[in-house]
């Protein structure tokens, strides 16, 4: 009988099974064929649009140094949001629990969907700017501001990645996992992403200069197309307490869920 | 040498008590927990494999404290629920050899998984996704997935609910070969057949309580003695007297069931474990065996 021949349990650390989930992430983000596209030619639409269509409208030249930054910003939001419906489906298609009756740590499974999702999403990232090259964008960041560039959108994507993987943890289903995601994703509309905050009414302002994108967005084209004044500061604290804030929320979640 | 199985007052309510104390150890073997709908099966099950914190009591498995130190008894058992756990959008091959890795087996992983495949008959299907598969496939490949390691004890929580006679029959001989090997397992069931087929022992759970705990000729002979009863032709029963079997005994309970037919004859029926488990598991007052 196979029984007596198996190997006993050695348990792993929480680096090594957080790979092999990490790689199943991985895996589940090359299965899915439509979320692959959708994550890379949704943004890769929307700089088109804003380039060829609004982007005359709103700027008279160069509109599209302008708006790169906010593309991929919108873009890191709709590649994280599939995490929502990931983390969701493991927790009520039953995988999670098979996951906790295996002497591994619960979150490292949650750690999987994440570091999988920055990584997606930085190549996505990397595509689009890419296409935006193609079509005229001429940053004139040199190798140090293309690097703080880099840090910034990873530490965004980790943030909303943390947050929608919190998000897909409280929803009631996959379904409502994904429709929680899509109030995230008009954020960054509410920001100088796309136009000049000054057209906006002045009691809107505040609010599209204050909120997390804004400073994100604000430094980015500092550091893209030049600006003498870069902040990086709240971009940065913005992405760690989004990110520390999901954190606890996922831990708390994950504990209740296990009190049932 | 530590029980498999101890468990000791565990109690656990929702919006109602679920558990109200349940006391059970099982030294080795096939046990069987049977009971009806919402006896409590499942959550002292998912107690015993640390997915849910009971209120009051304690548990082991192996000698270990699933409450105090839950990532040590995980290394100890292996569980099959009534849903699968599996991951989709993986291969069935592929779903093995995470779940190995995970439990550490490192490069045994994959020569294993492909052994457990071949024994589950499920070689050629182990390159398709699990989206793919029929309902007795997916169970076999969650069974199979519990078997990676060597676990001293396996739950199987109502292992074949919902499948056809023929996948129900490859899971028995699974279980059987299991236990031949020296694994103890602790199968929950809603039906008899499969208690009586699989099970060393059984303990019967209803309200929260084990009600009744033995063999199945224990808890058979528990329900009480035999019935003398006037039949029809047919076998159907038309009237019964209880009996102790001696001749006193049959000449009063053969005077109860009063003038009969020309047609009805007469029979001593002795309890069968159907009769112990509506007994014992849906009415009539506890009886310990």
């Amino acid at each position: 009988m196979t029984a007596l021949d198996a190997p006993r349990v050695r348990g792993t650390g929480p680096l090594r099974s957080g790979t092999v989930l990490i790689g199943r992430s991985l895996r589940h983000s090359l299965r899915d064929g439509e979320g692959l596209v959708m994550a890379v030619a949704l943004p890769v639409m929307m700089l088109l649009l804003f380039t060829y269509v609004f982007g005359g409208a709103i700027l008279d030249d160069g509109y599209i140094d302008f708006v790169v930054p906010g593309v991929i910003l919108t873009c890191a939001g709709f590649g994280a949001s599939s995490v929502a419906v990931a983390v969701n489906r493991d927790l009520h298609l039953g995988a999670m629990r098979r996951f906790r009756t295996l002497p591994i740590r619960s979150w490292t499974v949650l750690v999987g969907h994440v570091a999988a999702s920055v990584l997606r999403n930085l190549l996505a990232t990397a595509i689009v700017i890419a296409v935006a090259l193609a079509l005229g964008f001429r940053p004139t960041a040199g190798p140090g501001r293309w690097a703080l560039v880099v840090i910034l959108v990873a530490l965004w994507i980790l943030a909303i990645t943390a947050l929608f993987a919190g998000i897909g943890m409280i929803a009631g289903s996959p379904e409502a996992a994904s429709g929680y995601g899509f109030v995230l994703l008009f954020l960054p509309y509410l920001s100088s992403a796309f136009v000049p905050t000054e057209t906006m009414p002045s009691w809107l302002r505040p609010v599209a200069e204050h909120q997390p994108m804004g400073p994100l967005v604000d430094a980015l084209r500092a550091l893209l197309i030049g600006g003498a004044d870069v902040q990086l500061l709240p971009p940065i604290l913005w992405s760690l307490g989004i990110t520390a804030a999901a954190g606890v929320l996922v831990t708390q979640v994950l504990r209740r869920s296990q009190d049932r | 040498m530590d029980a498999a199985i101890e468990i000791d007052d565990i109690s656990k309510s929702y919006a109602h008590p679920v558990l109200r104390g349940v006391d059970l150890t099982h030294e080795a073997g096939v046990l069987a927990l049977l009971g009806a709908n919402g006896a409590g099966k499942t959550t002292l099950v998912s107690i015993l494999t640390t997915l849910v914190r009971p209120d009051g009591g304690r548990a082991r498995i192996g000698g270990v404290d699933v409450l105090r130190d839950p990532a040590g008894a995980r290394r100890l058992f292996a569980v099959t629920g009534q849903e699968t756990t599996l991951d989709e959008l993986l291969t069935g091959r592929e779903n093995l050899v995470m779940i190995g890795r995970l439990l550490g087996l490192g490069r045994d992983a994959g020569r294993r998984a492909d052994a457990l495949l071949e024994q589950m008959d499920l070689a050629s299907a182990g390159r398709r996704r699990v989206a793919t598969y029929s309902g007795g496939m997916r169970r076999r490949l969650d069974l199979a997935a519990s078997l990676l390691s060597r676990p001293a004890v396996l739950f199987l929580d109502e292992p074949t609910t919902g499948l056809d006679p023929v996948s129900r029959r490859r899971v028995w001989d699974d279980v059987r070969a299991l236990a031949a090997a020296g694994t103890t397992v602790l199968l929950t069931t809603q039906t008899l057949d499969e208690a009586e087929a699989l099970a060393d022992r059984i303990a019967i759970l209803r309200d929260g309580r084990i009600v009744a705990d033995g063999t199945a000729a224990e808890l058979t002979a528990a329900v009480g003695g035999q019935r003398l009863v006037l039949q029809d032709a047919t076998g159907a029963e038309v009237r019964s007297a209880d009996t102790d079997g001696t001749a006193a005994s049959l000449t009063r309970a053969l005077a109860q069931l009063g003038p009969a037919d020309q047609d009805l004859t007469v029979a001593l029926r002795s309890p069968t474990l159907d009769d112990a488990f509506l007994a014992l598991a849906h009415g009539t007052p506890e009886v310990a065996a």
